[in-house]
């Protein structure tokens, strides 16, 4: 049977076409990243003089953005990082049975939370303690409820990537170990844990991420400050809420000023996702 | 074909393999594992470059033309295949599978289609066990009946040669027999090239058998002959058993 | 042998735990089920605070279409309506948008450049939503105002949906932001689906002599049908909870809206909007009301994603 030479040739456009359609889609994803960051450089360089950044807002720089920020994620993380790793334990050592089931579903249901109800319920938390008198009423607008959130968000993430980095870890060596008497907790704790130590700060540094540029929940729960640190039952500034209120500010000087938060934050996003990729490789190197 | 080599990368699979296979017969290619006959049927189509970084040079030539001169598309429309594992489209009903290669050249004729499809899966001597549910997914059949599938759908755009890349490898014996069966009627219409780890069943199906080693051809004859009288001690060493 | 014997003497060790196994088992047991505890106070909580709301505005809440703290009287319809609408959109341009990246980094890009092309999609991942929503306002919305809006109605203008002067700060927008925001998401789970294709498929349509297109689309893009539509439904889950940036550039009011080129509102951004204003406890109840009902909607959406797609995840991608 012969085909008209035609036909061919048409497929073969439509191929060329399609192969471009696809090339022009990866240029449209593309655009947008592009965008941000050369606006970002463009808009927000300029705003980075020495005052902005290390003046606190009230006098018209971030620097006590930055600090909340700072303070935030270091407080998450010391919540967060050793309650998901043992939860991780939890589920890759001893959570076998039905019980490990629920609560592997359960820890799935919380890394799918929109961060903005999480936002919400560190709030109402701590207001509902507030109202029956466990707590002081200051204390639903403070660092303390912001931290609250953002550990709600980062504790399951941290729990399933340790989980996954744990079972990487082969039998065989826990075996070995095991096989030499020691006991079971120090396995864990002096074997396995060490032999996927990068992929557990890879998971550390996802975890960052995600909360380092998390804005809805802070927006709920930190209330709003122009000075530095004051305490933990206290207001505080963060990045991400202060490029909001800079943005949506009806001043050209605020509006330029958040693009010039907006140039720290996402370079230090971009940063940690780097930084946490760079740890992926050297595992893959080292192997 | 002449002076054929081929590369994964920088390592030769097979090296100046020259080759004639003759029309409306069967070649078989034999030889232990690793010495290249599966590179060497993947040159005859041009799939070996669908591989990263595979290479080929030399020429292929079909009724007198270079097959690496022309479009790869119509060369493996003309030069059908059959793989090694059954591999149907597993979300494509059994005659959908079989009218995939049509519908690619344009073949909407509802008539036609009916037709070919027919025909195709009485070549494959598919017909009878699969004519009540032609609407099933290929993926339901048994090993045996998926790899007549393949075949049937290979044949489907009426190709002139077909290449089988160890067809049975994966099949019992029972299968095993009906795909011989198929092959011996399938040469009244088509050239074919099987190449297969299992020495008697290139005994049983082939007119002409090459053996290969190391990615050359050591020894190519009529199969009777190469089987009873190897030239090569090589050869008489592999059919004898004592390598392989 | 020797595997054998440590085989054994594994066994052996784990029936005898010592009294530190056991304490470490308790410990790392007790931390796990707080984490499930947390997620039903999580759940009690918004109960327990929305519980004004929902005794006195009982369904009516979910249908009454007026949000007004004058009255207080509170309706959720709009949000939900808005919430639908922006994420119906962000689908609509987000999916083909994707699955061409997907294709072209599993199909058609040269090895070379797969890693760092696949990386640098994944980035826009990392870019915090706020400063989405700041692009989405001073970059992303005047262009839609001038160029992109104006151009759909010369086209689409027949259409009620594309009627009225362009603002660059409604529906649409919002729409187009999320659609840029799901992109990474639903790129990198159709990758992966894309990926999980066998090669013996597409060896199969290659040898019927399909071109690569057509070998993709018959071989690899029917095969991996499924993981794609749950990768899609993965990036519907992250549209509805979003916040920062359609909040930003929705345009933020609570109403109804009849073309996309008028502002709206979703459920995320009525709370984030409305949160620090809430006068009443009754007007926080019914914001607590909505963030209830966003994480249902969310919760179904992921769950049947990940029946879908459950082995192609990784952590950390799932609603934002």
């Amino acid at each position: 049977m012969k085909f008209p030479v035609d036909r061919d040739t048409r497929r073969r456009w439509f191929d060329v076409f399609m192969s471009g359609a696809a090339l022009v889609c990866v240029g449209l994803a593309l655009l947008p990243l592009g965008s941000i960051l050369m606006e970002a450089f463009v808009r927000g360089a300029p705003a980075l003089t020495p005052n902005f950044l290390t003046q606190p807002s009230l006098l018209g720089g971030i620097a006590n953005a930055i600090q909340g920020t700072f303070i935030l994620i270091g407080l998450t993380s010391l919540v967060a990082l050793p309650v998901g790793i043992l939860t991780g334990i939890y589920l890759s050592e001893f959570g076998k049975g039905r019980i490990g089931v629920v609560v592997r579903f359960f820890v799935d249901v919380m890394t799918q939370t929109p961060s903005v109800v999480v936002g919400i319920f560190a709030y109402s938390f701590v207001l509902t303690l507030a109202l029956s008198g466990l707590v002081p009423r200051t204390l639903v607008f403070s660092v303390i409820s912001g931290t609250i959130a953002l550990s709600t968000i980062m504790i399951p993430i941290v729990a399933r990537t340790s989980e996954d980095a744990l079972r990487l870890v082969p039998t065989s060596a826990r075996e070995a170990a095991l096989a030499l008497g020691i006991p079971r907790y120090r396995t864990i704790l002096r074997v396995v844990l060490p032999s996927c130590a990068s992929a557990l700060v890879t998971g550390g540094l996802l975890g960052i991420a995600r909360i380092g540029g998390e804005t809805a929940p802070l927006l709920l729960t930190l209330g709003s400050s122009r000075e530095f640190f004051s305490g933990l039952d206290q207001p505080i500034a963060a990045m991400p809420t202060q490029v909001y209120q800079f943005a949506i500010a009806p001043s050209l000087a605020e509006n330029q000023a958040a693009w010039g938060a907006s140039l720290i934050l996402v370079l230090l996003m971009l940063g940690i996702s780097i930084a946490s990729r760079a740890v992926i490789r050297l595992r893959a190197v080292k192997r | 074909m002449d002076k054929v080599s081929a590369w994964y990368g920088e390592k030769l699979a097979i090296q100046e393999i020259v080759l004639d296979f003759e029309e409306h017969a069967v070649t078989g290619i034999i030889g232990p594992s690793g010495c290249g006959k599966s590179t060497l049927i993947r040159c005859l189509n041009r799939m070996h470059e669908t591989i990263p970084k595979a290479r080929v040079e030399g020429q292929v030539l079909l009724d007198g033309q270079d097959i690496y001169g022309l479009p790869a598309v119509s060369v493996r429309r003309r030069i059908g295949m059959v793989f090694q594992k059954p591999n149907p489209f597993p979300t494509m009903s059994i005659y959908e599978n079989v009218a995939a290669g049509l519908r690619l050249n344009g073949e909407r004729d509802r008539k036609k289609l009916d037709q070919a499809v027919l025909d195709s899966l009485k070549q494959a001597a598919l017909w009878e066990e699969v004519k009540d549910s032609l609407d099933k997914s290929g993926a339901s059949l048994s090993g045996g009946q998926q790899q007549r599938l393949c075949i049937a759908r290979a044949l489907a755009v009426r190709p002139e040669v077909l290449l089988m890349d160890e067809p049975c490898s994966a099949l019992d014996p029972i299968a095993t027999a009906k795909i011989e069966d198929l092959i011996f009627d399938l040469k009244k219409d088509y050239t074919l090239v099987i190449v297969t780890h299992n020495m008697q069943q290139a005994a049983r199906v082939a007119e002409t058998t090459a053996f290969m080693y190391l990615g050359k051809v050591v020894e190519v004859n009529n199969t009777r002959e190469l089987f009873e009288r190897p030239r090569e001690s090589l050869t008489e060493s592999y059919i004898t058993g004592r390598f392989g | 042998m020797h595997a054998l014997r440590i085989l054994r003497g594994g066994t052996r060790a784990r029936l005898s735990a010592t009294p530190g196994d056991l304490v470490f088992e308790g410990l790392s047991t007790l931390v796990a089920l707080s984490v499930v505890g947390l997620l039903v106070v999580i759940t009690v909580i918004l109960y327990l605070v929305a519980q004004e709301s929902i005794r006195v505005n009982g369904l009516r809440f979910l249908t009454d279409t007026i949000w007004d703290s004058v009255s207080q009287r509170f309706g959720a319809a709009p949000f939900i309506y808005g919430m639908l609408v922006t994420s119906g959109i962000a689908l609509l341009l987000g999916v083909p948008v994707s699955l061409g990246i997907a294709i072209f980094l599993s199909e058609l890009a040269p090895p070379w450049l797969r890693i760092p092309l696949t990386f640098i999609v994944e980035l826009l991942a990392a870019v915090p939503s706020v400063v989405y929503g700041l692009w989405g306002i001073f970059v992303l919305g005047p262009a839609m105002r001038i160029y992109i809006e104006p151009g759909v109605q010369s086209v689409l203008g027949f259409l009620p949906l594309f009627q009225g002067r362009p603002i660059g700060s409604d529906v649409f927008t919002a729409g187009v932001i999320l659609a840029i925001m799901i992109i990474p998401t639903i790129s990198a789970v159709s990758r992966e689906a894309l990926l999980a294709v066998p090669d013996s498929q597409r060896e199969a349509a290659l040898s019927l002599g399909a071109t690569r297109w057509e070998t993709t689309r018959l071989a690899v893009l029917r095969y991996a049908r499924a993981g794609i539509f749950g990768a899609s439904i993965l990036g519907l889950g992250r549209a509805v909870g979003e916040t920062m940036a359609v909040t930003m550039t929705i345009g933020n009011r609570a109403a109804f809206f009849g073309s996309l080129f008028e502002p709206g509102q979703t459920i995320a951004s009525q709370i984030a909007g409305r949160w620090l204003d809430a006068s009443t406890p009754l007007e926080l109840g019914a914001l607590v009301e909505l963030g209830l009902i966003l994480m249902l909607v969310s919760l179904i959406i992921n769950a049947f994603a990940r029946l879908l797609v459950g082995r192609f995840l990784r952590v950390g991608e799932g609603a934002e």
